[in-house]
């Protein structure tokens, strides 16, 4: 037994190692910096230890601009993404022939590199000198005044960044619940069929409840990944997202400690744990709910 | 109400693209099963029997041939206008809804004229899982009970919304021994209570013939025979029916009949006037065997196996076509275990002679 567990500790050790080194040390060290007023990289100096350091992030426009950014991001992509991968999942289930060629196109964002397809999207929706992009092409095509969707309005850019996320997200998730749609047995259906259930019925009481699991793992880890967008902004607006008014929280961080205005990993720092405390909030009122409404 | 089949057949498209030829599931089949009667469709894996149940329900749609439930043509009416009760091998109950939200959900379904009030669908799920003998686990998941009870359940549902027809795909199949044992003699007496027309699949003969009032026996998509238990027992049709019916199975010699006499390894066994000179394959039941030292048929002993109620001879003979034969005899009787042969004689109504190319039953003039 002994001799058991001393092997166990030492296969352990190098994962243990390395997430101690990179991942856990890390973190406490962002916790503590978060307290630290003042500190300096390169003098190792600080002035103080409080609360400081939030209260300043928490009074900077910016910072509020991003966490803005960031909720109205998260409300609309999560749903939205969600309920449109549900609806090409099912549409995909109940089309045999097409499928695995559908199939394919929909991964295709998956794969495809995230500046890429910004590039992608600016050639959609980019106001230059020469043109006015396809979508205001297609716009003025139908009558209606153009837009500048990248340097425009605010509403505008908003769009902009809550499509893209979409339509990179949608992937991975008509990737799970296509699975998940397929693993419900068929004898379910013939079940209800026998018994003369109506599609609806057969949809809200049956499918939905069995991939239930499937929704809100998919639910949870899209919140967490919404909360932590930043390239897909930078992939459209560039780097400078605060000039842009479309900065994320994730943007904020990195901003403080590397952007024009960076060199303070204090506020960075406060600014992250404010986020990891977001997150966690959410994460578990998420559980809360699944508890009570996933089964088995 | 009775169930019609008329020159049923259900083929499929072949699953290799190479090939056109179609699969027959169902070949021609034509039945007529009385109203009230418990009837067994029985046969091996991949014999068509659960494609029939399924035309019957109506999941699936016949390649030819009508199916009428009483007076009423239903072979293009969908599954959910039949009025049928399916219970599946694996039950099928839905796993995140309670026992009775399971047997209440062909209730809910229930729309315009035949809609039911809240008190009523209560009333009719109670019935139904008093009668399947549930009712202690009405609010349990269908996860919480045993195979048996998960069975009952699945009846429940089944019955609760009064189907004209009951159909049970191999409904004992997943339980252990003694459940099955017990859970068929349930069926019976569910069965006999309702007076529901009920049409079950198994591929295990014992159960068929224990419980059903009439068994058909299918391979390869076509129907073999059809009869009450005993009667397909007794007098099977061809080969494949007399070696499907019964355990320990018929025992098959080859032989051939000759001037009126079967003849098993050159020994005159039976009289068999009528069948003309041909080889032949004989069966004889386990329990057709009598202890007879001047018997004609004279085989190694190997082993006797006692069982109390009666007595297993497993011995070899040369002209047998499977490896050891089961001969069940009286307890009385006495078997001399230090011989190293024993000899039989065989009971004429316990012995079917068939054809050897086609396995066609050969009847003797007298019988």
């Amino acid at each position: 037994m002994e001799e058991n567990n001393r092997k166990a500790w030492l296969y352990l050790v190098p994962a243990i190692l390395f997430l101690g080194v990179f991942l856990v040390y890390p973190l406490v060290d962002v916790f503590v910096y978060s307290f630290e007023e003042g500190y300096n990289f390169a003098s190792q100096s600080r002035f103080g230890v409080g609360l400081y350091n939030y209260g300043k992030v928490l009074h900077d426009v910016y910072f509020l601009q991003a966490v803005r950014n960031t909720f109205i991001l998260v409300i609309i992509t999560v749903p939205v993404s969600t309920g449109l991968a549900l609806l090409i999942s099912l549409g995909l289930a109940s089309i045999p022939k097409l499928k695995d060629l559908f199939q394919t196109i929909y991964f295709l964002p998956y794969v495809t590199n995230t500046l890429a397809v910004g590039l992608v999207f600016m050639v959609l929706f980019r106001k230059t000198d020469y043109t006015d992009g396809m979508v205001n092409l297609l716009i003025r095509w139908f009558g209606g005044p153009t837009v500048d969707f990248i340097d425009g309005p605010y509403w505008a850019k908003m769009f902009v960044l809550c499509f893209y996320t979409v339509w990179v997200v949608l992937p991975f998730k008509i990737l799970i619940l296509t699975s998940a749609l397929a693993s419900v047995k068929q004898d379910y259906y013939n079940a209800a069929k026998v018994d003369g259930t109506r599609k609806w019925r057969i949809f809200t009481r049956i499918t939905l409840p069995m991939i239930s699991p499937m929704i809100f793992y998919l639910v949870i880890t899209g919140f967490i990944g919404a909360f932590k967008a930043y390239s897909d902004a930078v992939a459209l607006f560039g780097t400078n997202l605060n000039a842009a008014g479309m900065n994320t929280i994730v943007g904020y961080v990195y901003d403080m400690l590397y952007g024009n205005a960076g060199g303070y990993p204090s506020y960075a720092s406060a600014a992250a744990i404010i986020l990891f405390v977001i997150v966690l909030t959410i994460t578990c009122i998420n559980l809360m709910i699944s508890k009570k409404n996933v089964h088995y | 109400m009775k169930v019609v089949l008329d020159h049923l057949t259900k083929r499929f498209p072949s699953r290799s693209k190479k090939s056109r030829e179609e699969v027959i599931a169902v070949s021609d089949f034509t039945f007529e099963i009385p109203d009230g009667e418990l009837v067994g469709l029985l046969g091996p894996s991949g014999c068509g029997k659960s494609t029939t149940l399924n035309l019957i329900s109506g999941l699936l749609a016949p390649t030819e041939g009508r199916i009428f439930f009483g007076d009423d043509e239903v072979t293009r009416l969908p599954a959910e206008n039949r009025g049928v009760g399916l219970v599946f091998q694996n039950y099928a109950l839905y796993p995140h809804l309670t026992v009775r939200q399971n047997i209440l959900f062909p209730l809910q379904n229930l729309r315009g004229a035949d809609k039911l009030t809240k008190e009523e669908m209560n009333r009719r799920a109670e019935e139904a899982a008093e009668l399947v003998q549930i009712t202690p686990y009405m609010d349990r998941k269908p996860a919480e009970l045993s195979g048996g009870q998960q069975q009952r359940v699945a009846i429940a549902r089944a019955l609760v919304k009064m189907p004209r027809v009951l159909l049970l795909d191999e409904p004992l199949s997943n339980l252990d021994a003694r459940l099955r044992l017990q859970t068929r003699e349930e069926l019976r007496r569910i069965q006999r209570e309702t007076g529901i027309t009920t049409i079950f699949v198994t591929h295990d003969q014992e159960e068929a013939m224990s419980i059903c009032d009439e068994i058909v026996v299918m391979k390869d998509g076509c129907v073999h025979q059809i009869g009450r238990p005993q009667e397909v027992y007794d007098e099977p049709v061809n080969l494949f029916v007399a070696q499907f019916l019964g355990t320990p199975p018929i025992n098959v010699f080859e032989g051939e009949v000759k001037g009126g006499k079967l003849l098993i390894g050159g020994a005159a066994v039976l009289d068999t006037p009528g069948i003309p000179d041909q080889p032949v394959m004989a069966g004889v039941r386990p329990e057709g065997f009598v202890l007879d030292e001047d018997g004609p048929l004279a085989c190694r002993l190997s082993r006797v196996e006692v069982m109390g109620r009666d007595i297993t001879v497993v011995c070899s003979h040369e002209a047998f076509t499977g490896t050891m034969i089961r001969a069940i005899i009286p307890s009385e009787s006495q078997v001399n275990t230090a011989s190293a042969e024993v000899r039989f004689s065989v009971k004429p109504g316990k012995t079917r002679i068939f054809a050897k190319e086609t396995g066609e039953r050969l009847r003797p003039a007298d019988a």
